[in-house]
């Protein structure tokens, strides 16, 4: 049994309504939106398993249905379903974490008083996000994406009385937006040069061989080939959505919503958007590989902008202090080696990287939540410490994702995601810049983990709140723990001596790669994993903090450096420096125009008139006055009359209007009677 | 009642309208009235879609472009519809607009 490509909508279609029910439901119905939140999603995830077995079992790689949205002209915007191994991996991955979440999400949000619209916009962002992920088109993609965006920005500001909340919010949707601009400018671009937007449609689709072949040999500005401009815009797209340098800015700050939120979008699946994005566009991204002539390709750019979000969001976790932030800047450092591995040539080590990361990432938030919940929202891990006693299960789940973050060799799953992208990185020919640098951030991955694992939980508790806290009940509790399981398993799927995931993905056999292979390259990296276990653990773990005040270890002997890290490298307050004096610059140049240059030519022509109105009164007053004064001291009582009306109310108006409206309409029925 | 498509739409659309216009008449928060007067243009731009689709002659796209040029100029009236709502904040702390008479002649 399976799920056909035309019946693909409806795992989008079924969160849709689960929102709309959310939407319409009466504010008390808790049980009601929050049941058809999890009921949907739990739908949702077996249609996703039916189209997974659907599409594997499917000789062709690549399913889809077209149809016409509506006729413009002579042609017609086409929009359509696509089906492979890509699209049913992640609609399984989204909706199981998805369900999780949500489950974990009745406990977490227990006392909230709009707990009904949390699982309405919940519902919102699964819908959007399966828009995304099923769509056949960039024109779906993209109109799904904003939709994306506004569901992250409704949670974010969930808890819109706090002024940090909206300002996050606005931050994360600003910030998108200017990545979204140079998506929508390639969608433009790439409509305009291939006459479609299809991504597969019978050989005719942006993505087949023959549109391929024409946008790469145009040429534009600079030598660039056209496939390799649309596909670095399309790439800023994903570069806002995916939290990359330098639009990483707003990804942090989103933890302003609540945790389940920070698990589900900005961890688990929004911010692997942009990832899944370019693994979407691979063809269009790779077009440009075999020309030699041209200046730049598009994975070149991708895998520096991923190298450096790699390395630079693992260097500012180092120094955060609330747990959120340092997962955070970790998610950002994950995005990082995902375009990483988009940019060498995997996509597939991406989209492994992207699962696993999934579910270990949202368990690390969700535990993370689990911890505030049980702290009274004490989120400083300098006041917390000793939780590992009193919330054992917590602890244990937490410590399996940390692990799996950090990447400890051979058990874990995020060691198999990692090794895979290191291993593309190693056989990447342009360059060992990227390699180098993602090397360093393993090193860090694991430091900062391990740093975070001791603060948390190690020690005794150094607040009130960290003292009073205690384990959750079993509805938090479960979905750590499931996702705690598949933290392990899941890295099975893929390892190099049973590449599954690698086969299902591409469409083709993989052969098993020898362990010999690349084996120094496997050394290292757990040398270097075990470097910044052992590092972690002499600085944090073996001297426990003391009290919440005391300075950081690191903070003690590099002052500058750590100040540096912690003020996440200052890129906001070079953005305000930049962008935001820029934008200030510009206003008060309008400003000067507006009331200087045109206000002056205002002026000059009003001065003229009042030179002739001058001219006009001596001619007047000599002449002709009299009788036009009788005649306006009439207009002027008529004028008062009418001016009677103009009350200012503006209901007055609009029931005037309607009346009129309604002896407009009563006069054309009765001629219509005639 | 008759099924066919155009009256549907027309009814659905004229439901629209008196909706909207006794959301602007009736409410005396100028964001409702604001969201009343969008439900009315909205019940047009319908009208439109509805007359171009079961009209005389649904190729060319003359009602689409139509609701796509009254779409923007809505979003524009919006904008603008809710700067002055925002500046009658600043200067009287209150949106209701039985308060906003200053305009009166």
């Amino acid at each position: 049994m399976g799920l056909p490509v035309q019946h693909l909508w409806l795992i989008p279609a079924i969160p849709l309504a689960a929102a709309a029910v959310g939407a319409a439901a009466p504010r008390r119905a808790r049980a009601l939106a929050s049941a058809a939140a999890i009921l949907s999603m739990a739908g949702a995830f077996i249609l996703s398993c039916l189209a997974l077995s659907t599409a594997l079992g499917a000789p062709a790689l690549h399913q889809s249905y077209n149809f016409d949205w509506f006729q413009l002209g002579s042609g017609a915007v086409r929009l359509g379903w696509v089906l492979d191994p890509l699209t049913a991996l992640m609609c399984v991955m989204v909706t199981f974490v998805s369900t999780l979440i949500f489950i974990f999400s009745v406990g977490y949000m227990k006392e909230d008083e709009n707990f009904k619209q949390f699982f309405c916009f919940l519902s919102l962002f699964a819908a959007a996000m399966m828009g995304i992920i099923v769509s056949n088109s960039l024109l779906l993609v993209f109109i799904s994406w904003e939709l994306v965006g506004l569901a992250s920005y409704l949670l974010i500001g969930f808890w819109f009385t706090k002024p940090a909340a909206a300002a996050a919010a606005k931050k994360a949707f600003i910030t998108t937006r200017i990545g979204d601009l140079g998506f929508f400018l390639g969608i433009l671009w790439l409509n305009n040069a291939a006459g479609s937007l299809l991504f597969y449609d019978g050989g005719q689709g942006v993505l087949e061989a023959s549109v391929l072949g024409s946008l790469s040999a145009k040429v534009t500005v600079g030598g660039i080939a056209v496939s390799t401009a649309i596909g670095l815009l399309v790439f800023c797209g994903a570069v806002g959505k995916s939290g990359q340098f330098p639009l990483h800015v707003w990804l942090p700050d989103a933890m302003e919503g609540p945790t389940p939120v920070s698990a589900l979008i900005h961890a688990a699946t929004m911010v692997a958007a942009g990832v899944f994005l370019i693994a979407r566009v691979y063809p269009l991204m790779t077009a440009d590989q075999a020309l030699a002539h041209v200046p730049i390709h598009a994975l070149t750019v991708v895998a520096f902008i991923g190298a450096i979000t790699a390395l630079l969001g693992a260097l500012i976790a180092v120094a955060q202090n609330d747990i959120k932030r340092v997962l955070a800047f970790s998610t950002v450092s994950q995005l990082g080696y995902m375009m990483l591995a988009l940019g060498v040539g995997s996509w597939v080590a991406a989209i492994f990287h992207l699962l696993t990361h999934a579910f270990f990432k949202a368990l690390l938030f969700l535990g993370a939540g689990s911890v505030i919940h049980a702290a009274h929202h004490e989120q400083d891990m300098r006041r917390l410490g000793g939780l590992g006693a009193k919330m054992r299960v917590t602890f244990a789940a937490f410590a399996v994702g940390m692990m799996a973050l950090a990447g400890v060799p051979f058990l874990f799953s995020g060691y198999w995601s990692k090794e895979a992208i290191l291993h593309a990185a190693y056989e990447w020919e342009p360059s060992m810049i990227p390699l180098v640098m993602a090397l360093a951030a393993v090193v860090l991955t694991s430091f900062y983990m391990t740093r975070l694992l001791a603060e948390v939980f190690l020690g005794k508790a150094r607040s009130k709140e960290a003292d009073h806290a205690h384990e959750n009940p079993a509805v938090m509790t479960a979905p750590l723990v499931i996702l705690a399981v598949c933290a392990v398993l899941l890295g099975f799927l893929g390892t190099p001596a049973w590449p599954w995931l690698q086969s299902a993905l591409t469409g083709k056999a993989v052969e098993p790669r020898s362990l010999v292979e690349g084996a120094s390259l496997v050394i290292l990296s757990v040398l270097l994993v075990c470097t910044g276990l052992g590092a972690g653990w002499a600085l944090y773990g073996r001297r426990l903090r003391q009290s919440s005040t005391a300075a950081d270890p690191l903070e003690s002997s590099w002052p500058r450096a750590y100040a540096f890290s912690a003020s996440r490298f200052k890129f906001d307050e070079l953005y305000a420096a930049v962008f935001g004096r820029l934008n200030l610059a510009l206003a008060t140049l309008s400003d000067w125009l507006d009331r200087r240059l045109w206000g002056g030519l205002v002026d000059l022509v009003g001065r003229f008139g009042v030179t002739a109105g001058h001219f006009n009164r001596e001619t007047d007053d000599e002449g002709l006055n009299t009788g036009f004064n009788a005649a306006s001291e009439e207009l002027r009582s008529v004028g008062k009359l009418y001016s009677r009306i103009q009350t200012g109310e503006a209901h007055g108006y609009l029931r005037i209007m309607a009346v009129g409206f309604v002896v407009l309409a009563i006069l054309s029925m009765m001629g219509g009677a005639k | 009642m008759s099924s066919h498509p155009l009256e549907i739409c027309l009814v659905f659309s004229s439901l629209l309208f008196c909706v909207g216009l006794a959301g602007a008449l009736s409410r005396s928060n100028s964001i409702l009235v604001l969201l009343g007067i969008e439900l009315m243009l909205n019940a047009a731009n319908l009208n439109f879609v509805a007359f171009w689709r079961y009209g005389a002659s649904p190729a060319p796209a003359t009602g689409v472009v139509f609701v796509a040029f009254s779409v923007a100029v809505a979003a524009a009236e919006a904008a603008v519809g809710l700067a002055l709502v925002i500046s009658i904040y600043r200067r009287q702390k209150s949106i209701r607009l039985q308060e906003a008479v200053r305009l009166k002649g």
